[in-house]
């Protein structure tokens, strides 16, 4: 006669009732599945968990608690809570590269308004040495040839 | 006046569980007798036998960060019964996607600008609108501002 119990009672070593809490989110094909939790978390307390939550939610909460007790066997000292700050460290990196993207973008933006600004200058002022914008503090970098700036 | 004293060098974790606690209580080192809350939630989630357990297989100078991390994980389960960490990694790694996105299309900008300097400016010579102009849907913007995503549950992980 094939057994119809669950992992969690085969684990447990009892019988399975018909409204055995575990059996529809701990099955026989999986005796790992619970091994992992009742390491863990305790049969009991998972039990308790899962009956304070509605039906339709509880399937979450195993898969959940499975996750986490996989995680905290991987990593005794740390668990889940590993996860979450190198998730914290890797988002912080992102957000500094950006912010770094957003100031040389920012500093192009005053470049190029500093320059337009200078050029203007020169519009009104159409006599001004020619030199003049390549004595200013970083426009020689800025054009190849100044003179035919102006023509 | 003895009772009193023994009482009052009892670990929260015997407090709780209403033993005496002797000089090499395992716990005692980690839950002061004030933490009382603290045992009480590793204790609903986790049970005090399992918490020993999990202590015993870790090396002592790390048993502080296993604790620290046990208390965190229950703190989570007790807040969101279905999805504990879970749920928390899961937020994080899609704001985590949003940022990638967000990275991209920064670059994208930036290499567009050094190509096209003029793209700065408009026909007034004025700064274009476009050079700030981030969509807020992309969530760059909030990206700057850490309190619109939620750090504040994280702000007391025991280990950043």
């Amino acid at each position: 006669m094939a057994s119809t119990r669950c992992a969690a009672c085969k684990y447990l070593r009892r019988r399975c009732p018909s409204d055995c809490i575990f059996s529809l989110y701990f099955p026989s094909n999986n005796p790992q599945r619970f091994a992992y939790v009742h390491k863990i978390f305790g049969a009991s307390n998972i039990g308790k968990m899962l009956q304070d939550l509605p039906l339709h939610r509880r399937a979450d909460a195993a898969d959940s608690l499975y996750y986490e007790a996989h995680c905290r066997i991987k990593d005794p000292v740390y668990g889940c809570v590993g996860i979450i700050n190198i998730l914290l460290q890797e988002i912080y990196n992102v957000q500094c590269q950006i912010a770094k993207i957003q100031a040389e973008i920012a500093f192009l933006g005053t470049h190029a308004q500093s320059d337009q600004t200078q050029y203007q200058q020169l519009q009104i002022a159409p006599n001004l040495d020619p030199n003049f914008l390549s004595e200013q503090k970083g426009l020689s970098n800025s054009f190849d040839d100044s003179s035919t700036w102006f023509f | 006046m003895k009772n009193q004293e023994s009482r009052s060098s009892s670990c929260a974790a015997c407090k709780a569980l209403k033993r005496r606690c002797t000089p090499n209580c395992q716990f005692a080192p980690y839950f002061r007798s004030d933490e009382t809350k603290k045992f009480a939630k590793v204790h609903k989630v986790f049970g005090a036998s399992n918490v020993s357990k999990i202590l015993n297989e870790v090396a002592e100078e790390q048993r502080e960060d296993a604790v620290n991390s046990l208390v965190y994980e229950a703190e989570l389960r007790l807040r969101d019964p279905i999805y504990g960490c879970i749920g928390a990694i899961a937020s994080l790694e899609n704001k985590m996607v949003e940022l990638e996105h967000d990275l991209m299309l920064a670059r994208a900008r930036l290499a567009f600008c050094v190509n096209q300097p003029s793209s700065f400016l408009n026909e007034h010579g004025n700064m274009a609108p476009c050079v700030y102009d981030i969509p807020v849907a992309s969530g760059m913007v909030e990206a700057f501002n850490q309190n619109s995503f939620s750090f504040d549950q994280f702000s007391h992980l025991p280990f950043i």
